[in-house]
């Protein structure tokens, strides 16, 4: 097999030759396998090959990306041609260019991201693991009385980058998920929800059987909603749930919206901007973690990094472009794909355990929300505004009662933060973004 | 006769002889496959972005491969690669048939359109080879623009997608349906501060049609985004809780999107997990509400000639005066259903299975004097543009967020308020609607779709209409 570090380095020399001062460029490829079962039956088999090459030039401090699929001799002349012409037209921009080579990473740490299990898994098991999530959801309850099926995934694929510079690194990953989706009738009212896991290999997928009967179990509970009276009440988000405030968080924290003045966290290092107790890490070098990597995207070198320290603000998240608009340096958080030019993202992004139990955490609201489901958009980065449709279960003194459906929550993210008044000791890594039970003392809630 | 131009600039491009496609595709249905098709894609994309007044950033990508699909009764087999050759397709047709291999249930017909291909968005050349200089000088224009229309804007982020996609579908029966699709696309966002609020606005559009069409209305999206920004920086706190909205016209539309049109996707109705299954030829609206889905006005963003599996799109009336009519289909569900085609099975590109999928949907014109139907609400809400929304197709439960809305009190406009989330329930909701506008509009082309992962270009269109009770969700309780 093609080393693509070896591409990598040739789409940089060849960038040169052609009159780029400096270059760096992203090569990638993948194999997929999903599969579904819906019913107890075959319902879906895919096989994916992808492979994709990336080149960034910049001439003079004017900069331009080309991105291709095809990895011929002609198509990787195409991407050096097209990246140079375009470089050629666009502004020249002071705080452009590769990382300084003071960030760049000089050793690649191992972090068990890749399980070989990917490469000889057939479809057979694969359709068993969604037979067995299935049928343990359907043999939950009668009422579980249709479904959307089951689903299996995994890929396995390498990323190698190589800069002017002189970085070039490269890894393989691979990732695995199994989900199921019941659909529960009663008194001609149906409902759906979900349950999933994922993991970096084939053997941390959490039991078929135990992710069927958990999206039972989420999905009844569903049974019944209803709207609430309007008014303002304590909300207490499931773990989940409580992770999109991290991401929320995240964006606000983000260098390209600081820069834009697109935040409502503007200029806010060192302030305390969420509650006493609160404290926000972002560590890209956990072993085997679902958003774990050795470089960042312009080969910076990752580190396990503060974010928000009992409630104040230690660090944003910034790539080299970002962090020369802002002055200041960056933290290693530049995201890539091939076709475009870095961004900023965060990597394995937690909020630390609090002391308390989620079921101390519903017992201590007399009346409010448990929160089980968000959606839509209504989340407003520039002023914090945050308006969202939701679905959950009510708490009368204390207690979980009936499930809540029909209604927003909405509040400014900026209180929000601050609001919460306790942490739950339930934060567990099942996805990239994870939080412990949440409890925010103040939102309005929106129904009849 | 449709030009054969897309058929013959992909068989060259990927070397392959029509007689090729025959031998994969006699592979795929040699077991006991109801349908097979090969999609064949090449897409060109070109970005420009401008951000400080200048043209900082340009992109320009290919993206190209083949899919080879095996229909199967309910089992869809599929594989794809972005390295095209008759080997790797044939590796390819048997990974797909392993589905029909394992069948136990008996075949099923699935109808193939014999209808012609539209011509709705000829263009003398593809948008995306206009040169990147022009772009940028437009988009420099519109900073400008922008500023100009208030000192208050700060900021301005401005940026051109241009695509050109060409697609060939197969089938076994020999026919190959090409299809050569440009699209553009603007966008500007706008900054706004005034002592120390900040706020945003944004606008933009697009559609199938050539640069110079876009670059005519370009300014008029810069000043829309500009002076939304400025109109909220006046926003008071959105009230909570049920109350009348009036909608304006166009890309507030997205209601029915979200509301009715997911609901009525053939995939979701032939399992039975949407609020909306076996509900034809019942009330799910008002009197007042005919809804319709149409990929064949010319030159939109959601139009298209054919769909992703050569089936040429149409005018489905979705719901009647009031009455459910019709449900969206592609070819898997339709058969299943044993309904007609409807020319709306879109995929993303050829990395995804296609699904039946919107093209632009819309409500028809009523009779009413928008002036009148906001005069007609004593204290409500009007709410003129959205950001995004999303559905809960088996609840019925549906949310879109307001990016610009404003008090109704004694049927006048009042203050500008802050983007609220509307949330309803999909066959309840469109039963509500007591007064239709005579103002149908199509909003400006920005939408985009995801299901499932997979993002489609779409349209909306609606006009002002009245609602009679749904929740507003801001902070004043």
């Amino acid at each position: 097999m093609t080393d693509l570090r070896e591409i990598a380095q040739d789409l940089v020399a060849r960038a040169r030759r052609a009159g780029a001062d400096a270059a760096d460029a992203v090569l990638g490829d993948s194999d997929g396998l999903e599969v579904g079962i819906r019913l107890g039956e075959v319902e879906k088999l895919k096989r994916s090959r992808e492979q994709r090459a990336g080149l960034r030039v910049f001439v003079g401090s004017a900069t331009a990306i080309a991105s291709s699929g095809d990895l011929t001799a002609a198509g990787l002349d195409a991407l050096v041609t097209d990246a140079i012409a375009l470089a050629r037209v666009t502004a020249p921009d002071p705080h452009g260019g590769l990382p300084d080579q003071a960030d760049v990473a000089t050793a690649i740490p191992a972090l068990d991201l890749y399980d070989a299990a990917v490469e000889t898994m057939e479809p057979a098991p694969a359709f068993e693991r969604c037979r067995a999530a299935e049928d343990a959801a359907r043999a939950a309850s009668p009422e579980i009385t249709n479904s959307e099926g089951a689903e299996f995934g995994c890929g396995g694929g390498r990323v190698a980058l190589a800069t002017s510079h002189g970085f070039v690194g490269g890894y393989a990953s691979s990732s695995f998920g199994l989900s199921a989706v019941p659909i529960a009738t009663r008194d001609g009212q149906m409902q759906r929800d979900y349950w999933y896991s994922s993991s970096r290999t084939l053997d941390g997928l959490e039991p078929a059987d135990a992710i069927g009967r958990e999206a039972a179990r989420r999905t009844l509970r569903r049974l019944g909603g209803r709207p609430v009276p309007t008014g303002e009440y304590p909300i207490v988000f499931e773990p989940e749930i409580a992770a999109s405030l991290l991401r929320h968080l995240a964006g606000a924290i983000a260098g390209s919206a600081l820069y834009r003045r697109a935040s409502f966290l503007l200029d806010s290092l060192g302030e305390t901007i969420a509650a006493p107790g609160v404290t926000v890490v972002d560590d890209p070098l956990r072993p085997g973690g679902l958003a774990s990597r050795p470089f960042d995207g312009e080969g910076v070198a990752s580190a396990r990094r503060t974010i928000v320290e009992d409630g104040v603000l230690r660090s944003y998240f910034l790539d080299s472009y970002s962090a020369r608009r802002l002055g200041l340096r960056t933290t290693g958080h530049a995201a890539r794909s091939a076709g475009d030019a870095p961004g900023v993202s965060p990597t394995n992004l937690y909020l630390e355990a609090g002391p308390h139990t989620p079921e101390a955490i519903v017992g201590s609201v007399a009346k409010g929300l448990y929160v089980t489901e968000l959606i839509g958009f209504g989340v407003n980065t520039v002023t914090g505004d945050y308006s969202r449709g939701a679905a959950g279960l009510w708490i009368e003194n204390g207690e979980l009662t009936h499930p809540v459906e029909e209604i927003t929550i909405a509040g400014n993210l900026r209180d929000m933060l601050r609001g919460i008044s306790m942490i739950g000791s339930d934060l567990r890594f099942r996805t990239a973004t994870a939080s412990p039970t949440l409890k925010i003392e103040r939102m309005t809630v929106a129904g009849t | 006769m449709h030009d054969a131009a897309p058929e013959r600039f992909l068989l060259e491009r990927f070397a392959l002889a029509p007689t090729a496609l025959s031998t994969v595709l006699g592979t795929a249905v040699a077991t006991r496959a109801d349908h097979a098709d090969l999609f064949f894609e090449h897409r060109m994309a070109q970005t420009a972005s401008l951000e400080d007044g200048v043209v900082k950033k340009a992109t320009r990508s290919l993206r190209q491969g083949v899919g080879v699909r095996v229909l199967a009764g309910a089992r869809q087999g599929y594989a794809y690669s972005d390295e095209v050759s008759l080997d790797r397709l044939q590796v390819a047709a048997r990974t797909a048939r392993y589905i029909a291999e394992r069948r136990s249930d008996g075949a099923v017909a699935v109808s193939v359109a014999d209808g012609r291909p539209h011509d709705l968005y000829p263009v003398a050349t593809p948008p995306v080879e206009t040169p990147v200089a022009e772009l940028a000088a437009l988009l420099g224009r519109l900073d400008t623009v922008a500023r100009a229309y208030d000192p208050h804007v700060t900021s301005v982020l401005a940026s051109i997608g241009i695509e050109h996609r060409v697609i060939l579908v197969a089938t076994p029966d020999g026919r190959l349906v090409g299809d050569e699709r440009p699209l553009v696309h603007l966008s500007v966002t706008c900054i706004a501060e005034r002592g120390g609020v900040r706020q945003q606005g944004s606008h933009g559009g697009g559609g199938r049609f050539a640069f110079a069409e876009l670059a005519a209305r370009a300014e008029q999206f810069a000043r829309e985004a500009a002076r939304q920004a400025v109109t909220n920086l006046d926003a008071v706190p959105a009230p909570a809780g049920s109350m009348t909205v009036v909608l304006g016209p166009g890309w507030p539309g997205i209601l029915l999107h979200e509301a009715v049109g997911h609901g009525l996707e053939g995939d979701f109705n032939r399992k039975g997990t949407s609020t909306f299954s076996n509900r034809i030829g019942t009330r799910v609206a008002s009197e007042l509400c005919t809804v319709v889905d149409d990929g064949t006005i010319a030159a939109r963003r959601g139009s298209l000639n054919v769909d992703d599996e050569g089936t040429p799109t149409q005018r489905t009336v979705l719901i009647e005066d009031g009455i459910l009519r019709g449900y969206l289909q592609d070819k898997q569900n339709a058969a299943l259903m044993g309904m007609p085609l409807t020319g709306n099975g879109r995929r993303e590109s050829f990395a995804h299975l296609p699904m039946p999928r919107m093209t632009n949907t819309f409500m028809l014109a009523g009779q009413e004097a928008p002036e009148d139907i906001i005069r007609s609400v004593d204290r409500g809400l009007y709410a003129v543009s959205f950001g995004g929304g999303s559905v809960d197709i088996t609840s019925g439960k549906f949310v879109f967020s307001a990016s610009e809305a404003y008090e109704i009190e004694g049927g006048k406009i009042g203050r500008p308020v802050k983007g609220a989330t509307l949330i309803g329930n999909g066959p309840d909701v469109l039963t509500r609607i007591s007064r239709v506008g005579h103002d149908l509009q199509l909003d400006d082309g920005i939408g985009t779709c995801g299901k499932d992962g997979q993002s489609v270009p779409v349209g909306v269109g609606l006009p002002t209409i009245r609602i009679d009770g749904i929740t507003v969700g801001g902070t004043q309780a």
